[in-house]
């Protein structure tokens, strides 16, 4: 894995040029979402955007808000107030499974696996294939799986058995199938490669850059900048429930991110937000 | 970007395949190793009380008389799998028992039979109507406290413990209810609640018939979708021991015959001569039994076949995932207790035929003897695991245990100290194997 010594002395920017389409409609569109929980605004009016084929990264600290305000959009909170907006349409989320029906799927930090079942009813779990007589169709679900899992990471084998015995890179691989596997529209994945080694880390990099051909949105979530700069094309960062402040990947280098993650402080490529630090 | 190796992959070698030996069988013919280690614990406890009882126990009598004892308890472990797999407990399932049952004999001798009259072929269908009924009821509203207020299942059925026992008692004010229809009572077992010999042999070749179609259907699946096939042998293998055990267990129970007097009266009744040497009269399997049975099939086609199914083990392995994945957990939670409540009434109907009248003291006791079924079965507490069969062969272990014990004449205090033991000894050789097969 990356170290920080490493990194932090990168001082160039990121050599990498965006050519993501913005004059549209959004995909996704948040606006001065707000969420507390006794009495502590976890969000507090963030508004936050999503184009196609757009690679976001939304950073923070540990209780910044970002993993709150994504489950905001993924069903899994309901928001306090504030509008979500599909496709330039007004959505109303109120659970995972309207979520799912916007296209919108989550790859969850914990995974949100069922450890205790195989591979392939964890694909289909909540959206079984069923059978003419109502009953579960696993070979056809298996069959499917195998389809998924087959691009996804051609070396497995371990259908039968309880994802539990998998390996992490394994259940990752797993979570994801499973939000591709329904035509996502819109993807969030919370710390995507927190649990994984370099090999497994640059697999999943390889997948974001194919979503993104297929003009898949992606959230990226994470607490730790070097996880995630490289692959997106745009940057939010919030503090205390706040956006600090959005900018252009290649606009910014990673100690200027650095500075918004710790300080609040916007530096001249960024468009500061609510959260930004007043001079 | 990225320049490591794109032929590296999230996957780590998976189990080196063609193991050979005892594993590499194991993995062909597809048995649990489990199952295997209970069925084997199972030939032990009988082996032993065959030689300590001096050759009393593995006769086809003491063998009958074993399934039908095990009906009642088999009927709610199967139930039980489901409550604890989703990380619940229901202690009530004993005075359910007892109320449903106390409600059916009521039901029974003051409204349906004046109302549809003495010989009504419909008595015993209405009686276990209103006892399923109020089964799912009972289970359903305990299923609503502990999924939708909150509170924890493991309260809600200790209260229910002691409420349905009471309202056992206020159903008949602690009187003993004896049972007025015959139809009904067949369902408790007895020489008339058996099949005999002829229905038996019917029953084993519809059992066949549907192994055998079973192992097709899942052949041809296993085609459809160019899956790896069962080899050959091994498919042999498993079809040979499920028939031999069908016949096997056929021709025990028609080899248990009625005794004289009872043979005599079959024949008078049924116009037979009696022929020289005597008359040959098999009990064949009794009815409890084949509901056992019945429900045992019914149960793992929803654990197994169902969305519920699923939806069960995916709640007790990961009760969050389960929920960000869309299940509507709640509802499931419900409806596992309402079944289970069912399922008592079930149990109800049978030991209350079994007895001929409905007792204030009936099941009492019973939550403990299903839970350690649904426990010795391979269910864990931990939730997320067990298995039907494993259940129902649980509550023959433990009832093997018990009869064995009265024929060897031990005393009662001492039954529980060893039933108890064997309890706890049981859980922590099935934690050891957890351990290590995780």
């Amino acid at each position: 894995m990356s170290t920080t010594m490493d990194s932090i002395t990168d001082h160039g920017p990121a050599h990498h040029h965006s050519d993501v389409d913005r004059s549209g409609t959004p995909l996704i569109d948040m606006r001065d979402i707000s969420i507390a929980f006794g009495g502590i605004h976890a969000v507090d009016q963030a508004s936050i955007d999503l184009y196609k084929g757009e690679v976001v990264a939304l950073l923070g600290h540990n209780g910044a808000g970002k993993s709150t305000l994504i489950k905001i959009l993924s069903g899994a909170y309901k928001r306090d107030s504030g509008e979500i907006f599909v496709r330039g349409e007004k959505a109303s989320i109120g659970n995972p499974r309207d979520a799912k029906a916007y296209g919108i799927e989550t790859i969850y930090q914990t995974l949100a696996l069922a450890d205790n079942v195989d591979a392939a009813a964890n694909l289909f779990l909540g959206r079984e294939i069923m059978t003419p007589w109502g009953t579960l169709d696993d070979g056809a679900m298996e069959a499917e799986a195998r389809k998924v899992m087959g691009r996804l990471n051609p070396n497995f084998r371990r259908f039968k058995e309880p994802v539990k015995a998998l390996s992490g890179g394994q259940r990752q691989s797993v979570a994801i199938a499973r939000a591709i596997l329904f035509n996502a529209k819109i993807l969030i994945m919370d710390e995507p490669t927190a649990a994984l080694g370099p090999q497994e880390t640059a697999q999943v990099a390889d997948l974001i850059k194919e979503l993104k051909k297929e003009e898949i949105g992606i959230f990226l979530i994470s607490h730790d900048i070097h996880d995630v700069f490289d692959l997106s094309d745009r940057v939010v960062v919030m503090k205390n429930g706040q956006v600090v402040g959005s900018a252009k990947t290649e606009d910014v280098t990673k100690d200027e991110v650095l500075g918004m993650i710790i300080l609040g402080k916007c530096p001249p490529g960024a468009t500061p937000g609510p959260g930004a630090m007043k001079e | 970007m990225s320049e490591a190796t794109s032929d590296t992959s999230l996957t780590r070698p998976g189990p080196t395949a063609g193991a050979g030996g005892f594993k590499g069988f194991m993995r062909a013919t597809e048995i649990d190793t489990r199952m295997l280690g209970m069925i084997g614990a199972l030939l032990v406890i009988w082996v032993g009380f065959h030689i300590l009882s001096g050759g009393t126990f593995l006769t086809p009598r003491n063998l009958w008389n074993l399934s039908v004892q095990t009906a009642s308890v088999g009927v709610m472990a199967t139930g039980m799998v489901l409550v604890i797999v989703t990380r619940n407990i229901d202690l009530s399932v004993g005075s359910i028992l007892g109320v449903t049952g106390m409600i059916m004999a009521v039901a029974q001798t003051q409204y349906i039979t004046p109302m549809l009259g003495y010989d009504s072929g419909l008595v015993w269908i209405a009686t276990l109507a209103i006892g399923l009924v109020c089964g799912l009821l009972i289970g359903g509203l305990q299923g609503f406290v502990i999924a939708y207020l909150g509170v924890p299942a493991f309260i809600v059925t200790l209260g229910g413990l002691l409420v349905w026992r009471g309202a056992a008692w206020w159903v008949a004010s602690g009187r003993t209810i004896p049972l007025t229809d015959d139809n009904f009572k067949l369902l408790g077992g007895g020489s008339d609640g058996s099949i005999g010999a002829t229905w038996s042999w019917i029953v084993a070749a519809a059992a066949i018939v549907f192994i055998v179609f079973g192992a097709l259907a899942a052949r041809r699946q296993r085609k459809r979708f160019n899956f790896a096939q069962k080899p050959m042998w091994a498919e042999a293998f498993t079809l040979g021991i499920s028939l031999i055990a069908v016949i096997g267990a056929t021709m025990i129970v028609n080899s248990y015959l009625l005794p004289g007097p009872l043979a005599r009266r079959y024949a008078e009744t049924n116009g037979i001569t009696v022929p020289e040497g005597g008359l040959e009269i098999s009990f064949g399997y009794a009815i409890p039994v084949l509901l056992f049975i019945g429900v045992g099939i019914v149960m793992t086609f929803i654990t197994r076949r169902t969305r519920f199914g699923r939806y069960v083990f995916a709640i007790g392995g990961n009760p969050e995932a389960a929920e960000l994945a869309g299940i509507n957990t709640k509802r499931v939670t419900l409806m596992v207790f309402a079944l289970m409540g069912m399922l008592a009434a079930v149990a109800a109907a049978i030991s209350t035929a079994r007895l001929s009248s409905a007792t204030n003291a009936q099941g009492t006791l019973d939550e403990l003897y299903t839970i350690a079924a649904a426990v010795i079965g391979g269910t864990s507490l931990a939730g997320g695991a067990g298995t039907i069969a494993g259940a129902m062969l649980g509550a023959l272990v433990m009832q093997s245990l018990q009869s064995g014990m009265v024929l060897l004449g031990l005393d009662t205090p001492l039954q529980n100290i060893v039933v108890g033991a064997v309890l706890v000894v049981a859980v922590w050789l099935d934690t050891l194997y957890r351990r290590r097969s995780a």
